[in-house]
């Protein structure tokens, strides 16, 4: 039980740490760490029993982008700065170091073989960001009332 | 008729000033194309155009005369979200017709001449600190590692900062934080202060991994910025590029 919790709370901080580097105002902090919390936790959960790390990546990203669309919506900022700071910690910095370091140890084979699951990994991130838009445009598309011609102020 | 071009000219600007704040301060293309039609809608303006690309925004509006056009060079980008938020509340208001031109100009004028970040210098480095620790511990590292990824994420981030403004060229001061980061790492576990290098240096490579870009680009192809989102995938791969060549330089000197 301990070790999920340390993970909660450094995942947690460390988002809302982001937040901070990207100048987001301190209002968004909170849910900035608690979006971040919430990838991460399902990513840790879903590879500790064993899964393959791109799905797990995929859909940690996918509850990234539905909880960041859920907040833009709540407190009326771009959702961008909600996305960010939950796709960090998702972003596979350890394998893409792991590549790099077995380049420059001659080790091609095995650089190679890490990169392409880098690469795939951030092919995961950029999947799951797509189908939650895609699930967003249907939402409003469904919602959307008849249009209503926009006053013009003269 | 005068006074109606001068006013179209008017909204032009207060426009294009929202755009180039935006731009500058790292929203996505659709998002600045958005609240610049938006504003000039709201604003009076019959018909307007915008094709906006991460170094230039081009605007023409419509109206009795001739198509008015722009073009505006953006050259600085940084990452301050939250004047994207403030420009993004500007544009709803106007929206909602709470302001007039000239407010929202004076409005826009405001957040632009704020140029400070919204946190100090020495807040964001101790938050670039505090999260390399962090990812220390979720990348499986142990608690000894904690203080000398802490030590390391901070100066990587703050030597990003001072040799950015030593030299204008991202690339290099992105290589020279990883080539630091490395080197400190390196001395942390020489010194055993630190356990595992490659832990600590992952966790304090962190604060300088291209995220926003990266989402940016992702966003900006989905929506159809084919110019935009490619550039900024570009610009994500050479800072990647930048902080792998910083630490392979390091590693292949173990």
């Amino acid at each position: 039980m301990l070790p999920i919790l340390e993970q909660l709370i450094t995942s947690f901080i460390a988002s809302a740490a982001f937040g901070i580097i990207f100048n987001t105002q301190k209002e968004s902090l909170l849910p900035c760490g608690v979006v971040g919390m919430a990838g991460w936790v399902i990513y840790f959960l879903m590879t500790e029993s064993d899964f393959d790390s791109v799905g797990a990546t995929l859909a940690a990203s996918f509850v990234v982008a539905v909880i960041s669309q859920l907040f833009a919506k709540m407190y009326k900022t771009p959702i961008i700065i909600f996305i960010v700071a939950g796709i960090i910690p998702l972003v596979p910095g350890g394998m893409a170091y792991d590549a790099m370091r077995n380049f420059v140890e001659n080790n091609y084979n095995l650089a190679v073989s890490l990169a392409a699951k880098a690469f795939l990994l951030s092919g995961a991130i950029a999947l799951g960001l797509i189908f939650s838009e895609v699930i967003n445009q249907v939402i409003r598309k469904t919602k959307e009332t008849p249009k209503i011609k926009m006053k013009r102020t003269p | 008729m005068d006074k109606e071009k001068i006013y179209t000219y008017d909204i032009m600007e207060v426009c294009l000033l929202a755009g180039k704040i935006m731009l500058q301060s790292g929203a996505e293309t659709a998002r600045v194309e958005d609240t610049m039609g938006r504003i000039a809608h709201s604003l009076g303006g019959k018909e307007s155009h915008n094709y906006v690309t991460p170094t230039a925004i081009i605007f023409s509006i419509e109206s009795e005369q001739p198509t008015k056009t722009k073009l505006i060079r953006i050259t600085e980008r940084t990452t301050d979200l939250h004047k994207v938020t403030l420009v993004n509340s500007v544009s709803r208001r106007i929206s909602n017709g709470e302001l007039t031109l000239e407010e929202s100009y004076h409005a826009l004028k405001e957040i632009e001449s704020s140029s400070n970040y919204t946190y100090s210098i020495p807040t964001q480095v101790s938050a670039a600190a505090l999260a390399s620790g962090c990812f220390l511990i979720m990348f499986k590292g142990s608690w000894y590692d904690f203080l000398p990824a802490f030590i390391a994420g901070g100066a990587g981030l703050l030597s990003v900062i001072f040799l950015h403004r030593l030299v204008p060229i991202k690339f290099f001061a992105e290589f020279a934080a990883s080539l630091i980061i490395g080197i400190l790492s390196y001395l942390f576990v020489f010194t055993g202060w630190g356990v595992e290098i490659d832990k600590i240096i992952i966790g304090s490579v962190m604060p300088l991994v291209p995220g926003l870009l990266l989402t940016n680009a992702v966003r900006d192809l989905m929506t159809g910025h084919l110019v935009s989102g490619i550039s900024k995938g570009a610009e994500a791969l050479l800072t990647a590029f930048a902080i792998g060549s910083g630490i392979a330089v390091v590693l292949s000197f173990i």
